[in-house]
């Protein structure tokens, strides 16, 4: 049982709370009107009740069929983007070094990819991919490998990933890098001391205290790669047919391209609701784990 | 003001303002009688304010799964909602 708190310094955010209402709040409400209502334009509503909800909960009609869709391609990917880029962030790391000019040298040249801009690195990666006079397609295609991220959905997949590989593991490096930096020369000496070599420094000291940061790692990289759109959508525009077409995507092209602000409303929202799940569960996965450690 | 961009209709209306009605009562309730957070049956402490947001979430995903699972009658849906965030407030 812990104290109860006075929660009342609380108050002091209303002016946030005011700015935050004009930002996200209102659109947010205007999109919950939205989604249960249809409409052709100039302001004229139809009330359409839970018909787009059940629609798009439906796999067998067309927007429910491409949302679930986009869906379980929204999820691969951010298992792939995960299971690649938390080891390989790990591992350059401990390849980082630890003192000297290297530090700041290593440091920045990680960093340079975390500075560019999403629509920018989606136009490298166009370049760069293109079978014809692209240096990564090209050359994949010399060596007798068939490769073309226009015409071949894994073809297209391997670059969307490989993209963001590029793109983010420097975000997980750098974060590993400060977990491991924060160990005490001491820890090493004791392990030294008790014969422990390689893997069980890795395993018994550096893993748990690199736990947190890991986490926080873990927490950003899903959220992002879970709203992915910029990249994507520059390098294949969702293609071929709809293999990358994840659901930010679809709800670009169902809001703005066929103008079903409904139906995009209703997407909106559950997508919204998945997203806030999720990050519920990381929030008190992280807080549970902080709580731990300090008492 | 015109609001008529916003595409208002009542029953949409009556949602937020139930919501804000409870956020006000939440506010006054945590200014009047501090909360206290404590350890419940999902292995989290939680605070009030903890309970009405898990609550509240997961009513939506009661709903949305009612509506893609069983059916277009959304009353017992709802029903199941009440009762889970009943339980949640007890004994979260």
């Amino acid at each position: 049982m812990q104290r109860p708190r006075n929660d009342r310094a609380w108050f002091l955010v209303l002016p946030v709370v005011g700015i935050v209402a004009f930002s996200a709040l209102i659109p947010l409400m205007t999109v919950v009107n939205y989604s249960v209502q249809d409409t052709f334009g100039n302001n004229q509503f139809f009330w359409n009740g839970i018909g787009w909800y059940k629609e798009l909960l439906d796999p067998t009609t067309d927007l429910g069929g491409r949302f679930f869709d986009a869906l379980w391609r929204n999820l691969l990917f951010s298992f792939l983007a995960l299971v690649i880029e938390v080891p390989l962030g790990i591992a350059v790391a401990l390849a980082m070094p630890r003192s000297g000019w290297k530090v700041s040298a290593t440091l920045v040249l990680m960093a340079m990819p975390l500075l560019i801009p999403w629509n920018v690195v989606g136009t490298i990666w166009q370049v760069f991919a293109r079978p014809d006079i692209g240096m990564f397609g090209a050359a994949v295609n010399r060596l007798g490998v068939p490769y073309n991220y226009t015409q071949d959905p894994l073809s297209a997949w391997v670059t969307i990933v490989l993209m963001d590989v590029w793109h983010w593991t420097s975000l997980v490096a750098l974060l590993a890098y400060a977990g491991l930096r924060s160990i005490p020369d001491a820890y090493y000496q004791a392990a030294r001391i008790d014969g422990a070599k390689g893997f069980s420094i890795f395993r018994n000291i550096q893993l748990p205290k690199m736990k947190r940061v890991l986490l926080i790692a873990v927490l950003l990289r899903f959220m992002d790669s879970f709203m992915i759109y910029t990249e994507p959508f520059v390098v294949t525009g969702g293609g071929p047919g709809n293999s990358t077409t994840f659901i930010s995507i679809d709800l670009v092209k169902t809001a703005l391209g066929q103008f079903d602000l409904g139906k995009a409303a209703a997407l909106s929202i559950v997508y919204n609701l998945i997203i806030l799940a999720i990050c519920w569960v990381f929030y008190t996965v992280m807080t549970r784990a902080d709580a731990r450690e300090n008492g | 003001m015109n609001l008529d961009w916003m595409g208002w209709t009542w029953q949409t209306a009556t949602f937020f303002a139930a919501i804000a009605a409870t956020l006000l009562v939440m506010t006054v309730l945590a200014a009047l009688r501090p909360e206290t957070a404590r350890p419940g049956m999902l292995g989290i402490t939680t605070t009030r304010g903890d309970r009405l947001f898990l609550s509240l979430l997961s009513a939506a995903f009661i709903h949305l799964a009612w509506l893609g699972l069983v059916g277009d009658d959304l009353r017992p849906a709802s029903a199941i909602a009440v009762l889970w965030a009943a339980i949640l407030f007890r004994w979260a």
